[in-house]
């Protein structure tokens, strides 16, 4: 077990003490353990989907204000994971899980905590855009407080604030009122951030919200997320290698339900510990 | 070892290395040809070799823009990245080798003015062991094994050891006797190229490392991580 | 080129052969329509409207009670079979992915395909007699129960139209499962919703056998429940029985009236199904 202690960006390649080596049998131990500023901890996480085992024990730290990457083929869990982490697993039907996540050292499956709080603090941006199509834009921003019979202070400041954060104030500013559907899909996508930044979360999970989108609003979406790393924690799950070398700072892949390897992203993408990783990232999985 | 699952991209790396390896053998067949040169006073085989420079750059060009095309079309990562980024090294490499056996034969053509005379084992044991320092490294490089790359990197202190042995014997039969200056200082600037030749050969050694275990060993003494010279 | 030309021709044939047939369906609609506008425009008049109906024999009158009568019944119909309908769609479009909810689907096609005496009869059996008198009461339940299954069924089409992308975003949002469906999945559906209801009004509207046996007909305006109520499809058909030719007259104009009520919802259902604000 490698235990990695947070790096700032920039003092990043001094104070990296891991010994990534390839290993020609593949199965190198190659977990990192955050040892500073874990802003979430699942461990031995499984999930089911009926009798279909999901997961399989994994264990993973999200650094606080970082980006984490999940990566990994069709079908390997990473959606389900980012779903746990916000409880929105349990709501399909026959869908079973067992394991621990902590979000600041507490156990988010705990029979007291409610899920409807705890998705408050960790916000959620799917894959396809979905704005609230009979909401306007300014509407859709505030969904999350007024849908739930809730005022905020200064909710013209919060709209603003919220739109700002995600880079789409300048461009819809004068047209507030419009329903929310009328944006283009890098807009709409954008508006969905707002829409869940307006919620203050601490984290953010964002399930592949590029690939709907054209070139254009994915590197506005993918510079958003450069942004707002400084704030909150982000995890992104992305089909796209590239994107996650280029926006995250931690990356995981996993495979068929297991962790395989997790490290920071410059390691995974320079030199993998793991066969099978390198092995997909250099696109071999045939 | 799996094969990328696009084939085009497979074949494209594979027609990097062979062009790689084309290069080397070129590279070492003119080290060796220029060695033999000086000692056999062959003026022919120099002005050869000489000649031969002109296909070693235009395979590092070629080369380089091949690496290029390469990386912008593919956006390699972890092992095919690493290659990529070695290829383009070891082609400087290996064209300043190339630059070197020249320097060698055109030193070679200016001794023919002089008598024969004595021969400096030095200068031979150099010869042999930078030749099988770069054969070696051409070795390693298709073996994908590090391991020779300790080897060579040895070897290398050696060279240089052996190189200013020669240096001094030189400059000792050069002080004694001074009609022996014009090819004394012919036989020391063969020696530096020699020395040149192994440096670079070690060069190619430590990317062969960085290749194939991802970690970057130059200006260290050895694989041990940490270590400094 | 005799190939082409094959297919040229047939392609003719059909096009205009479907055309013709179009036409001939057109045919009935159109002879209805032109036949009720020629017979009963001229029975409207302000009278029709306003007045209540004359004794038996004498002349003139209107249809006040009938239009009133129908615009209660109708009324306390919704009121009672919209909440249960819609509900109902909910329950089936959120919660219903089970063997119950297989059962209830079933029921509820099965009771739109119920024809609408035997309704009035039921309501009959188990209101009317138990109460000893026809009422608006039973004629509201009657058509209550003609009105659910379709409201129900339209109701839970729709819901499952709204993707399920809006409601994970909405759960996403902290939101309960209630108010996900209360103000992501009801509201995004409100315009088909109305859609269905005002179709399911048309239909109930129109509906003549079963008040004949439980609201039974009233030449009075009045707003009790527990009394017999007049309502137009039931007056059309008394006055078009009996023997009387301002009668027939009058029931022309009813019959044109209601028509035209079921157009005009229609029209409504269409225009809302337009959702307003969205660039199509």
């Amino acid at each position: 077990m490698n235990t990695l202690t947070l790096p700032s960006p920039t003092a990043f390649r001094t104070s990296v003490t891991d010994e990534s080596v390839l290993d020609e049998a593949g199965h190198a131990e190659s977990t990192l353990q955050v040892t500073a500023g874990t802003k979430i901890r699942a461990e031995d996480v499984n999930a089911w989907f009926g009798k279909a085992h999901v997961l399989k024990d994994i264990s993973l730290d999200i650094a606080e204000r970082r980006a984490t990457a999940l990566i990994g083929p069709s079908g390997c869990g990473k959606s389900t994971f980012i779903r746990c982490l916000n409880r929105l697993h349990e709501v399909v039907p026959g869908a079973r899980y067992k394991g621990r996540i902590l979000l600041d050292g507490e156990d988010i499956y705990h029979r007291a905590l409610d899920p409807v709080l705890l998705r408050r603090r960790v916000g959620m941006v799917f894959q396809r855009p979905n704005p609230f199509p009979t909401l306007s834009i300014r509407d859709n921003v505030l969904a999350g407080w007024k849908l739930a019979g809730q005022r905020p202070k200064d909710p013209d400041g919060l709209v603003e604030r919220s739109l700002r954060q995600a880079a789409l104030w300048d461009e819809v500013k004068d047209v507030l009122n419009r329903s929310g559907s009328s944006l283009s899909g890098g807009q709409q996508q954008r508006l969905c951030i707002a829409r869940a930044l307006a919620l203050e979360p601490e984290v953010l999970l964002m399930d592949e919200p590029c690939s709907a989108l054209d070139p254009i609003a994915t590197a506005k979406v993918e510079e958003l997320i450069h942004e707002l790393k400084e704030r909150y924690t982000i995890v992104i799950v992305t089909h796209s290698m590239q994107q996650a070398a280029r926006v995250s700072d931690f990356t995981a892949f996993l495979y068929l339900g297991e962790l395989v390897e997790f490290n920071t992203t410059e390691a995974i993408f320079t030199r993998p510990a793991n066969q099978r990783t390198e092995d997909y990232i250099t696109g071999r999985f045939g | 070892m799996k094969t990328h699952t696009d084939r085009a991209y497979e074949d494209e790396l594979g027609k990097l290395r062979e062009e790689l390896l084309l290069m080397g053998a070129k590279v070492e067949s003119m080290v060796a040809a220029s060695v033999r040169a000086f000692s056999e006073r062959d003026y022919d085989l120099a002005r050869r070799t000489i000649e031969c420079d002109h296909e070693i750059n235009r395979l590092e060009v070629e080369i380089d823009g091949f690496c290029l095309s390469i990386l912008a079309r593919r956006q390699p990562v972890a092992s095919d990245l690493r290659f990529l980024t070695s290829a383009l090294k070891l082609v400087t490499d290996l064209e300043r080798i190339g630059d070197l056996a020249v320097n060698i034969s055109e030193r070679t053509i200016d001794l023919a003015v002089d008598p024969p005379q004595r021969s400096y084992p030095n200068l031979a044991r150099m010869a042999e062991t930078v030749q099988s320092m770069v054969h070696d490294a051409l070795d390693a490089f298709v073996a994908s094994d590090p391991a020779k790359a300790q080897w060579i990197i040895e070897q290398d202190r050696v060279v240089d050891s052996l190189y200013s042995q020669l240096f001094h014997e030189v400059l000792v039969f050069m002080m004694d006797d001074r009609s022996a200056i014009h090819r004394g200082m012919g036989v020391q600037a063969i020696a530096k190229h020699l020395e040149r030749i192994g440096d670079h050969a070690t060069n190619l050694a430590e990317q062969v490392v960085f290749m194939a275990k991802g970690r970057d060993i130059r200006h260290q003494a050895s694989l041990e991580p940490g270590t400094t010279t | 080129m005799d190939g082409y030309l094959r297919r040229k021709t047939f392609d003719i044939l059909a096009r205009w052969g479907s055309l013709a047939m179009v036409l001939v369906a057109l045919v009935p609609l159109i002879a209805v329509l032109g036949y009720l506008v020629m017979k009963g425009a001229g029975g409207l008049s302000w009278a029709f409207f306003t007045q209540l109906p004359k004794p038996v024999g004498e002349v003139g009158g209107g249809m006040a009670n009938a239009l009133t009568g129908s615009a209660i019944l109708v009324g306390l119909a919704c009121l009672i079979g919209l909440p249960v309908g819609i509900l109902g769609g909910i329950y089936l479009a959120e919660f219903g992915d089970n063997a119950f909810g297989k059962v209830v689907r079933f029921c509820a096609d099965v009771m739109s395909g119920v024809p609408s005496i035997a309704v009035g009869i039921f309501v009959y059996g188990l209101v009317v007699l138990s109460m000893r008198r026809f009422s608006a009461l039973a004629g509201a339940i009657a058509l209550a129960i003609l009105m659910q299954p379709i409201v129900m069924r339209t109701t839970e089409e729709l819901l499952r139209l709204v993707p399920m992308t809006l409601r994970e975003a909405g759960l996403a949002l902290g939101l309960p499962k209630w108010r996900v469906i209360l103000g992501v999945v009801l509201r995004t559906g409100a315009s088909g919703i109305a859609t269905g209801i005002m179709l399911a009004i048309a239909r109930v509207a129109g509906e003549t056998a079963p008040l004949l046996f439980t609201a039974f007909g009233s030449r009075f305006i009045s707003l009790k429940l527990d009394q017999p109520m007049g309502s137009l499809p039931v007056q059309i058909y008394t006055y078009a029985v009996s023997p009387y030719e301002d009668w027939h007259r009058q029931a022309w104009a009813a019959a044109l009236v209601l028509v035209g009520l079921v157009l005009a919802l229609n029209l409504l259902a269409r225009v809302l199904t337009r959702q307003p604000g969205q660039g199509r």
